[in-house]
C-alpha cells in the first residue's frame, strides 16, 4: 500500500512541478495547490498505513494490544491542509487583484516593480 | 473511576510549570495577545501605535529575561500540554534562539515607533499594527520552538502576516512584488514541509532534540543526506541564498519603508537561523559533506548580491541587494562549521538585523527630507541636514564592515575562520564583498548626501521636511550598532555561547530529556 501511494505522490510532484514551470500565474497556482496535496499525501504515507484496527485500549492495559494507525501524521496533515488552504485562498485573491491592476497573468509581462531598461545610477557628479 | 490507579508519570510531566518557564512562551504569547487586542480596537486607530509599542516592549522585556536565564542556566524547555518531550511540542530556548529573538524584538519595537508617523490612518485601519504583532509572534515562535513541524507552523504564521504587510496600500508595484514574493515563499515552505514529511517517515519523531540524539544511529540506514539537501534548499530559499533569491529584489522595495525595514532586518535571518539549527545541530555529518556546496553558494550570494546593488539607482533596491549579500556572508560561517566560523555567522546575524533595519529606516528619512528614493534626484542633504549625514555614515560603515561600527568583528571572525580552514578564496570573497559594499553604499552617500542639490525637482511630492520619529529610531538602532563595533566582547561571548550550543548539542538534548526522565 505504501509503495502504491508513493507512486501517486511521485505523480503529484511531477504534475505540480510541471505546472509551476509555466509562465502563467493561474497555472503556477494550480501547481502550488497540487504541490501542497502531494506533500500532504507523503506525510500521510510517511506515518505508514494501518487499516481497520480500532485504537481502543483494553481496561487492564496501558497501551493498545496490536499496532493501530499512527494518529500523528493525520494531525500533521490536517494542520498542513488548513494552512495551505488559507494561503491558497489568499494567493488566488492576490493573483486576481494583480490581474485586475496589471492586466496580465503572464509573468514575463509583470515588470512593474522591476521595470526593464531602468537607467543606470549616475556615473559622476 | 480508575484514574487513581494509572501512573501518569510515564506519559506526562507531573511537576507544575515554574514561573520562569512561562517566560519561554512570552515572546510568542504576548504578541499574539496584543495582536488580538489590536483587532478588537481596530476602529480606534489612534490607540494602535501605543498598544503595539507597549506589547512589543513587554515582549522585549520578557525576551531579555529569557536570554539572561538561558545564559545563566543553559537551555530552557517547556513542553505543551504536559506531555513528556518526544510526544508534546517542546519550546526549547538556547542562547542562539533567545538572543536572535531578542534582537528581532528590539528592531520590531523601533519599527513600531517609526511607524507612528509613517503609517497613517488608512494603513492602520487595514491592520498594519496587528500584522506586525502576528509577524513577530511567528518570528519569536520560529526562534524558540524545539519541534520541527512547529517550526513550519511558525514559518507560515509570519509568512501570512508578511503578505498582509507587503500589500498594504495595494499599488500596482506592490501587487506585482507581492505575487512573486508570495508564490516563491509558499513553494519554499512547502519544500520545508516535504523535507519534514520524509524526516518523520525516517525518524518517527519531530522533536529536534530527539532527532539530534537519534541521528547517529540512523546514519547507517536513513536517507539523511536527502533530508539535509532538501532542508538546505528550503531554508536557502527563505534566507535568499543565491540561486533561489530572486523573490527578494522583486518585492522588498515595494512596501512601506518601515515594512521593508522589518522584513530586511528580520525575515531572512529566520531562514539563516533554521539552516544553522537543522544543518549544524541535527545533521552535522551531512553539513560537513555539503560544506563545499554551501561555500560556493555563500560566495555566489555575497558577491553577486552586492554586484546587484551596484547596478541599482533606487536606494531601496540597493538595500535589497545588500541584504542578500549579507546572507551570503552568514552562509560562509555555515559552510565552515567551525566554532569561530559559526560565532562569526551569529554575530553577523545580530549586526545584520540591526544594520539593515536602520539602513531602510534611513532611506525612509532620506525620502522624507529629500523627497525621493532615486539617486538621480537626491542631493544636497548634507548641507541641509548634517545630523542625517552622520547617521548615514555610521550605518554605511557598519554595512560595509568598517570600524567603528558593528560589521567589522563578525567579518574578522569569518575571515580568520576561513583562513584557518584552508579556504583563502572564501576569505577573499568576504573581503571583496566588503570592498564592493563600500563602493555601492559610498556612492549612495556621495550622490545623495554630498552632491549639490539637483536642479530637477523630485517627481514625487515635495520634501516633507520632518522625519517624524526617524531620528529617534535611528539613534535607538545606532547605539547598539556602535556598541557592537567598539565594545564587542559581550556580544562575541553570547555568539560564541550560541555557536558552542549548536556544535555540542548535549546541553540542548539534556534540557529536553533530563536523565531521570529517560530512566
Amino acid at each position: 500500500m505504501e509503495v502504491a501511494l508513493s507512486f501517486v505522490v511521485g505523480v503529484f510532484f511531477a504534475v505540480a512541478i510541471y505546472l509551476m514551470l509555466s509562465k502563467h500565474i493561474i497555472r503556477i497556482l494550480l501547481g502550488v495547490s497540487i504541490f501542497g496535496n502531494a506533500v500532504n499525501l507523503s506525510i500521510f504515507t510517511a506515518g505508514r498505513l494501518t487499516r481497520e484496527v480500532p485504537p481502543i485500549i483494553p481496561e487492564a492495559l496501558q497501551t493498545p494490544e496490536v499496532a493501530t494507525a499512527n494518529p500523528l501524521p493525520q494531525a500533521l496533515v490536517l494542520t498542513a491542509i488548513v494552512i495551505s488552504f488559507s494561503l491558497f485562498a489568499f494567493l488566488l485573491v492576490l493573483a486576481f487583484r494583480a490581474y485586475q491592476e496589471l492586466g496580465t497573468d503572464d509573468t514575463d509581462g509583470m515588470r512593474v516593480a522591476e521595470p526593464e531598461g531602468e537607467p543606470m545610477p549616475p556615473l559622476g557628479y | 473511576m480508575a484514574a487513581e490507579s494509572i501512573d501518569i508519570s510515564n506519559a506526562m510531566v507531573t511537576q507544575p510549570t515554574t514561573l520562569g518557564d512561562w517566560m519561554l512562551v512570552a515572546p510568542v504569547g504576548v504578541p499574539i495577545l496584543f495582536g488580538a487586542i489590536l483587532l478588537m480596537v481596530r476602529h480606534e486607530t489612534r490607540l494602535h501605535a501605543s498598544v503595539a509599542i507597549a506589547g512589543l516592549l513587554l515582549t522585549l522585556g520578557a525576551n531579555a529575561a529569557l536570554l539572561l536565564q538561558v545564559l545563566a542556566d543553559g537551555p530552557q524547555v517547556m513542553t505543551m500540554g504536559r506531555w513528556l518531550p518526544p510526544f508534546g511540542i517542546s519550546f526549547t530556548a538556547d542562547v542562539l534562539g533567545a538572543s536572535l529573538s531578542f534582537v528581532a524584538m528590539l528592531v520590531a519595537s523601533v519599527c513600531a515607533l517609526y511607524a507612528m508617523k509613517d503609517i497613517g490612518t488608512t494603513g492602520r485601519r487595514y491592520g498594519f499594527y496587528p500584522f506586525v504583532m502576528l509577524l513577530m509572534a511567528g518570528v519569536g515562535g520560529s526562534f524558540l520552538t524545539g519541534d520541527i513541524f512547529n517550526l513550519y507552523v511558525w514559518f507560515e504564521v509570519f509568512l501570512i502576516s508578511s503578505f498582509g504587510l507587503l500589500i498594504l496600500g495595494s499599488t500596482e508595484r506592490q501587487l506585482d512584488g507581492a505575487t512573486k514574493y508570495a508564490i516563491l515563499n509558499l513553494v519554499g515552505t512547502t519544500l520545508f514541509l516535504t523535507a519534514t514529511a520524509y524526516l518523520y517517515g525516517t525518524f518517527g519523531t519531530l522533536n529536534m532534540a530527539d532527532i539530534a540524539r537519534k541521528a547517529e544511529a540512523m546514519r547507517e540506514t536513513g536517507p539523511l543526506m536527502t533530508l539535509a539537501v532538501l532542508y538546505l534548499l528550503a531554508f536557502g530559499m527563505k534566507a535568499a541564498a543565491f540561486p533561489v533569491n530572486f523573490w527578494l529584489p522583486a518585492s522588498y522595495h515595494t512596501p512601506r519603508i518601515v515594512t521593508a525595514a522589518l522584513f530586511g532586518g528580520v525575515l531572512t535571518k529566520v531562514g539563516v537561523y533554521a539552516l544553522l539549527r537543522v544543518l549544524v545541530m541535527l545533521f552535522p555529518v551531512e553539513r560537513a559533506e555539503l560544506s563545499g556546496v554551501i561555500a560556493w553558494v555563500a560566495a555566489g550570494t555575497m558577491v553577486l548580491g552586492i554586484m546587484g546593488a551596484i547596478a541599482q539607482s533606487d536606494i531601496r533596491r540597493v538595500l535589497g541587494f545588500v541584504v542578500i549579500s549579507g546572507v551570503g556572508v552568514m552562509l560562509a560561517g555555515l559552510a565552515l562549521g567551525t566554532e569561530t566560523g559559526l560565532t562569526g555567522t551569529i554575530l553577523y546575524a545580530f549586526h545584520s538585523v540591526l544594520a539593515m533595519t536602520a539602513l531602510y529606516l534611513l532611506a525612509g528619512v532620506m525620502k522624507g527630507l529629500g523627497g525621493s528614493y532615486s539617486l538621480h534626484e537626491l542631493g544636497g542633504l548634507y548641507r541641509s541636514y548634517p545630523a542625517m549625514g552622520a547617521f548615514a555614515l555610521v550605518l554605511m560603515l557598519a554595512a560595509a564592515g568598517l570600524p567603528p561600527a558593528s560589521g567589522l568583528w563578525p567579518k574578522v571572525l569569518l575571515v580568520r575562520a576561513s583562513l584557518e580552514a584552508g579556504w583563502p578564496w572564501l576569505s577573499f570573497a568576504i573581503l571583496l564583498t566588503g570592498l564592493l559594499t563600500t563602493i555601492a553604499l559610498g556612492r549612495v552617500y556621495i550622490l545623495a548626501i554630498w552632491r549639490d542639490r539637483q536642479e530637477v525637482a523630485p517627481a514625487g511630492e515635495a520634501a516633507i521636511g520632518r522625519p517624524g520619529f526617524g531620528y529617534t529610531s535611528l539613534v535607538l538602532l545606532c547605539v547598539p550598532i556602535i556598541l557592537l563595533g567598539v565594545y564587542p566582547e559581550p556580544f562575541i561571548r553570547v555568539a560564541a555561547a550560541a555557536a558552542g550550543g549548536l556544535l555540542d548539542s548535549s546541553s540542548y538534548i539534556g534540557a529536553v530529556f533530563p536523565v531521570e526522565a529517560v530512566q
